[in-house]
């Protein structure tokens, strides 16, 4: 509960006001790093995954989630790049496996979704508080609350969060759950790392994670990177990876910062209040805009949006 | 997939209490020709493992059966203890890889063998060494190339009849 506590004192003091929010309490947020003691997790061994896709489906299947595009056994994924990117999550697909091509090497394969991070930023970044941090380490989200911002799209590190636009309505943010309601909470193993022939993955206690992938690699120190990823970045997250490639070539980002992402998160939601105060000035200017064409002022108005970035 | 693994390990249980009775005496050359493996069930159908063909490719049975049966040890790992191993009373796979998921509070219990930590649970022991020797030489490495896949099967990988439509897609884009 006290976590909760917390979040509510973070979430309230951003939306409070920019006086606050602008002031980051570092010290505060420092104490916490490790977030709960015996918080979950899973280790992600890349080096044993062969693409099979059986995660996907497994996760599928347990989120009740929509048809898939393509049959969970069509390997032309792999090749997709959606918006000249590699697959990332989206709101029929909580988890998805991407095939990365190092030079001179074998493929390899990297499966994605919430890392569950110790310090989520998503979680920081919701001014309406649809997020929580379980004590079992899970990130989730309460959809009634959400109301479809995307500041947590904006926030969060790893690119997760994904947007449903199934009802124009009610927009929400669906992701990876770490399969709280139907397997956590009851300290059962998450459906995909259940359903994986290679055992890539391992669940347990992030503590006792962290000391397996060091075990494993001083034991076979060729074979894989020293680096256990996650283990530092944003503050550390839940799921954990290891690798026998550079991160880089897996298309991981190797420049995150070992703190959270709050303190950044924070300054930027610094500017939500004010958006939504002037957000009917906004659309009316955006209106005026559109019915009246080329404005003789806009040449003022841009000359007055760069005095206010300074 | 909740009963899948459990059905799995049965199968695999069952299956290699038989074999075991067969293998009794592996360093005396005398092994199973097939075995079949009758697990996986629920979404795939038993698979027939050609285990005379595999003793014929291979070096020595140490590369999948590490020090238990006598003949010299492969990785340089076991080797650490294992140099000069007699045959041991026992080589099937399950009555060392545990048919229970392996997690991260079974991984590292400390047993009296200290450095048996981290061992893969029996199913992943399976197609990490089949797999992967399966990757190096250039070998059929399709789940289905090993496994004929049941209506269930089908069902979960939405693959066959169960393909997507397209009219179930109500992603907006
Ligand atoms: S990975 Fe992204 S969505 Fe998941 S907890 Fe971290 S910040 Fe939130
Ligand atoms: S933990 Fe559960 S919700 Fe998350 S990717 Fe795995 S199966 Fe899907
Ligand atoms: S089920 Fe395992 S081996 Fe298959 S793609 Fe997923 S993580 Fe990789």
């Amino acid at each position: 509960m006290s976590k909760i506590t917390r979040r509510k004192f973070l979430a309230g003091s951003m939306a409070g006001g920019a006086a606050i929010a602008m002031a980051p309490t570092k010290k505060a947020f420092g104490a916490n790093l490790e977030g709960f003691p015996d918080g979950m997790g899973v280790l992600v061994d890349m080096t044993r995954c062969v693409g099979c896709r059986s995660c996907e489906a497994a996760c599928n299947k347990e989120q009740n989630l929509p048809e898939p595009d393509k049959s969970f056994d069509d390997y032309s994924v792999f090749d997709e790049r959606p918006h000249g990117h590699y697959r990332r999550p989206t709101e029929k697909a909580y988890t998805v496996v991407n095939r990365y091509d190092p030079v001179d090497e074998q493929p390899v394969y990297r499966k994605i979704q919430c890392n569950h991070c110790n310090e989520p930023a998503c979680l920081t970044s919701c001014f309406v508080n649809a997020y929580t941090k379980t004590p079992e380490g899970a990130v989730i989200y309460n959809d009634k609350v959400c109301v479809g911002c995307r500041n947590c799209m904006i926030a969060c590190p790893f690119g997760i969060p994904a947007y449903s636009y199934s009802s124009a309505i009610n927009p929400i943010i669906k992701k990876c759950i770490f399969c709280y309601d139907t397997r956590l909470k009851n300290g059962q193993t998450p459906a995909c790392v259940e359903a994986c022939p290679q055992q890539v993955m391992v669940f347990g206690k992030r503590k006792e994670l962290i000391k397996i992938a060091h075990d494993r690699i001083r034991r076979s120190p060729v074979k894989y990177v020293d680096q256990v990823y996650g283990e530092k970045e944003v503050g550390g997250t839940g799921w954990l990876y290891l690798s026998g490639v550079p991160f880089q070539e897996a298309g991981f980002n190797i420049s995150l910062p070992s703190e959270p992402i709050i303190n950044n998160v924070k300054d930027f939601l610094a500017i939500v209040p004010m958006v939504l105060a002037i957000w009917p000035a906004l659309f009316t200017g955006f209106h005026l805009l559109a019915t009246k064409g080329k404005s003789h002022g806009h040449g003022d108005d841009h000359s007055h949006d760069g005095q206010e970035e300074h | 997939m909740v009963n899948t693994g459990k059905k799995f390990m049965a199968g695999l249980a069952g299956l290699f209490i038989c074999c075991l009775l067969m293998m009794n005496c592996y360093a005396m050359e005398s092994y199973p020709e097939e075995i079949e493996i009758d697990v996986l069930s629920e979404l795939y159908q038993g698979v027939v493992f050609d285990h005379g063909w595999h003793v014929m490719m291979t070096e020595g049975c140490a590369v999948c059966h590490h020090h238990t049966t006598g003949t010299p040890v492969v990785d340089s790992y076991c080797a650490k203890c294992h140099a000069d191993e007699k045959p041991m009373a026992t080589v099937s796979c399950q009555d060392c890889h545990s048919s229970e998921p392996v997690t991260a509070g079974s991984v590292r219990e400390k047993d009296a063998f200290l450095f048996h930590d981290d061992k893969p649970d029996l199913k992943a022991a399976y197609h990490l060494s089949c797999l992967g020797c399966h990757q190096e030489m250039g070998a059929p490495v399709g789940c289905q190339d090993c496994h004929a896949r049941t209506e269930a099967g089908d069902a979960f990988f939405r693959a066959g009849q169960f393909a997507p439509t397209g009219s179930a897609d109500s992603s907006g884009y």
